[in-house]
């Protein structure tokens, strides 16, 4: 295979290599030109610097959304590893031991079905979901339960207290499946053998889960936690479809990609736009450069 | 003006627009910049003028047409305007398209110096007029409104519109735009309701806190608007009341951004007496609901009052149960107030034709058609709204609605009036929307709300890369 190895290479590589260029790198550095113009979405606009970028360090929505993605940040990962992991576990190991292998609890591969659902689904159809899930009055489907039993219907998306926790508590919804199934995964990559032996030493399943699962489990968990990180950057279509006034109450559940959209198609400021979008794309980049850091350590020999 | 809903569809394609967003999307945007850009396109159809086709119109080029697919729909086009010119123009080709989400559809090909010749730039996601005009993207209109009109060669087209109509259309002394449909803006209720329970239409401000009161009692939702997408229903009644404590000219201050104009007492008291009915006679759960949830209750009996245009009649028509019979009553106002007749009412749905397309003259042309009076026939038959076309509803059968509306239009005579800071500073108008939410379902008051706007205005003001308007 020495014979003509180059052209070779490279005749596989330059198809992907020019798309790649011609629709991923060359947009971004196009955005990137674009945040330092006034452009309004017609003729070319002028450059103006880092104007945008001053005008977007004293916008208080800015701010705003950016407090929203901290929050988001915090929870969505966590709510939905904690979660993730005690389904996958209950899913995996969680039966006990039969005839010497280690099994889910009983009807484990319905339910894996059932977790992995939310996720085929587009988001934009979950947001015409939970359009009738949350909806404020009677005739929501937990306010209809609520009603019944003599209480007050609670304003999931209508009071600022609670919108973006209803926003948070969709997204989990969503994501807990995948990261079921890719749990699942890891463990199943676990070898039965450290499991019977922990039971033979009359190990708890609690003290499996920690002693045993979670630091077998560490790289997936840390993949996990970068993507759940990067996703609590976007939240853009649930917030768009789902909440009062496009962001609102008062703009309690607005997030960047929210604001994004506004500046660029109801403003028409797409220089601002796309200043925001070039400041989304390196918090995203530094999360991410962050968290890998952070988390990184000594992978267990087995 | 009117709202599009929030289908499925509509929401899908929202998702598509979310996808647009991502930032190397935004680069994808501006390669088309590079590529079009200011040029002229170097043949524009040009025919001979004479008095058969005064606007010079070439009967070979074709017309690309696009229409908002909302409260009017498109049938109106396709079954009257296109027909009137298509006979008038037997050879030239008409390219007819229909979208709901006009800026994301057509922003790129503005950009990339293709527009279309004709738009009906409306919706929620209609294209910023201010940034359309100063890219010189707008046919300036003052050759059609002097062209003579179709039904009589003495009189201008102008001549032939309801007043004011024009004006509406007119950015910093020029005319580009055409208002259409003509609007009537109030409080829709159901007259058979009304007479079923023996309740009068209230005239002055406490008959109408009263008359709330009585609907309270019988079990029904007073007054209702949808928070979720239509909270601009409300505030333009806010806006109303203002005008008829203080003048119309409480809202000409507000578009020409004057200072105070936002905390001015009118503004303060019509914002206290709304916030007030607010609190007491409103379902705290609408302001999660969009405008035909909320419109549904109204055709199922369980909401009185809704504020709107005219439009609604038509666009509830499918829903609205036989005999329910929409009528409308102004915004009332303060006991005392300076105009205790006015109306909000105005031209609206917004048509323009491309300066850089390549049939402009056509594009003016099919305007002319729809100020004929067959045109206008057309549309008022099908659309049950009234147009700018002064006198076109004449013997047409109206609806109860329209009948309503008109009777209305007709006692305020003279005081008539509007704003229209809502399209000119869009900022403004997601922050009233915000606020107006706020202040209704009690999460602020009305000092807070007047400030808050004054304080946006303010900084719109301040602002030097936004275009300011006058009037």
């Amino acid at each position: 295979m020495r014979h003509g190895k180059y052209p070779f290479v490279i005749g596989f590589l330059a198809a992907p290599v020019t798309i790649y260029v011609v629709f991923v790198i060359a947009p971004y550095a196009q955005a990137f030109y674009m945040a330092l113009t006034n452009w309004r979405g017609l003729s070319p606009g002028q450059f103006i610097g880092l104007e945008n970028f001053t005008r977007l360090f004293q916008d208080d929505v800015f701010w705003k959304a950016l407090q929203h993605h901290g929050i988001l940040l915090l929870a969505l990962p966590l709510v939905t590893i904690i979660i993730a992991l005690f389904l996958a576990f209950m899913l995996n190991v969680g039966g006990g031991s039969k005839q010497g292998i280690m099994t889910g609890v009983w009807g484990s591969k319905f339910y894996r079905v059932v977790f992995f659902l939310p996720q085929v689904l587009a988001v934009a159809i979950l947001g015409v979901l939970f359009q009738s899930v949350y909806r404020p009055d009677g005739s929501g489907m937990i306010n209809s339960l609520v009603t019944k039993i003599g209480l007050e219907p609670i304003g999931f998306l209508i009071n600022p207290d609670l919108a973006l926790w209803s926003i948070i508590a969709v997204l989990v919804w969503q994501a807990v499946g995948f990261y079921v199934v890719l749990f699942s995964a890891g463990m199943s990559n676990i070898p039965k053998d450290i499991y019977e032996a922990a039971m033979l030493d009359g190990a708890t399943r609690m003290s499996m889960f920690f002693r045993v699962t979670l630091p077998l489990l560490w790289d997936t968990l840390q993949v996990a936690w970068v993507y759940l990180g990067i996703a609590a950057f976007d939240a853009f279509a649930i917030v768009q479809t789902l909440t009062v006034d496009q962001g609102g109450p008062d703009g309690s559940t607005t997030v960047i990609g929210m604001e994004i959209y506004r500046n660029a198609f109801t403003y028409s400021k797409y220089g601002y736009a796309s200043a925001m979008g070039v400041a989304l794309f390196f918090l995203t980049i530094t999360f991410a450069a962050l968290s890998l850091r952070v988390s990184r350590r000594e992978s267990v020999e087995m | 003006m009117s709202d599009n809903d929030l289908t499925r569809r509509t929401l899908l394609r929202r998702t598509a627009a979310a996808g647009l967003m991502a930032t190397p999307a935004m680069g994808l945007l501006s390669a088309c910049v590079t590529g079009g850009g200011e040029d002229e396109p170097a043949n524009q159809a040009e025919g001979e003028k004479n008095a058969e086709n005064p606007l010079g119109v070439d009967g070979n080029a074709p017309l690309e047409v696009v229409i908002f697919n909302g409260g009017y729909g498109e049938k109106y086009a396709t079954d009257v305007h296109e027909p009137l010119y298509k006979a008038k123009f037997p050879n030239a080709q008409i390219k007819h398209s229909a979208t709901q989400e006009i800026a994301t559809t057509l922003q790129p090909r503005f950009a990339g110096g293709t527009p279309p010749d004709f738009v009906n730039n409306s919706g929620t996601k209609y294209m910023d007029f201010g940034t359309l005009i100063q890219d010189g993207q707008l046919q300036d209109l003052t050759e059609l409104f002097a062209a003579p009109s179709v039904d009589d060669a003495a009189k201008k087209v102008s001549d032939t519109l309801v007043a004011g109509t024009v004006e509406s259309g007119t950015y910093n002394g020029k005319p580009y735009v055409l208002n259409y449909v003509f609007t009537v803006y109030g409080l829709w209720y159901s007259e058979k309701l009304f007479k079923d329970k023996g309740w009068t239409v209230p005239a002055t401000w406490t008959d109408f806190t009263k008359l709330l009161d009585t609907i309270k009692a019988a079990g029904i939702t007073p007054y209702a608007y949808a928070g979720k997408n239509a909270p601009y229903y409300q505030y333009l009644v806010i806006l109303t009341s203002a005008a008829k404590i203080g003048g119309p000219d409480i809202l000409k201050n507000i578009d020409n951004l004057a200072d105070g104009a936002w905390t001015a007492p009118a503004v303060k008291t019509a914002a206290q007496q709304w916030a007030e009915i607010g609190a007491k006679y409103m379902d705290k759960a609408d302001e999660g609901l969009i405008h035909t949830e909320v419109q549904l209750k109204q055709n199922q009996g369980k909401v009185a009052f809704y504020p709107s245009g005219s439009w609604l009649e038509a666009e509830q028509s499918a829903s609205t149960p036989e005999g329910f019979n929409y009528a409308v009553m102004p915004v009332p106002a303060a006991d005392g107030a300076t105009l205790p007749t006015g109306l909000y009412a105005t031209a609206g749905e917004p048509y323009f034709v491309s300066a850089k397309g390549a049939n402009p003259r056509g594009g003016m042309e099919y305007m002319r058609q729809m100020l004929s009076s067959k045109g206008a026939k057309g549309f008022i038959e099908l659309n049950k709204s009234l147009t700018a076309v002064a006198g076109a509803e004449e013997g047409i059968q109206l609806s109860p609605g329209l009948t309503s509306a008109s009777a209305v239009l007709k006692a305020a005579g003279p005081g008539v009036f509007s704003y229209r800071f809502d399209s000119w500073y869009k900022e403004l108008d997601t922050e009233l929307r915000t606020a107006t939410n706020a202040l209704m379902f009690g999460r602020e008051n009305a000092d807070q709300f007047c400030e808050r706007m004054q304080k946006k205005a303010d900084a719109i003001k301040a602002d030097s890369s936004i275009t300011k308007f006058t009037r």
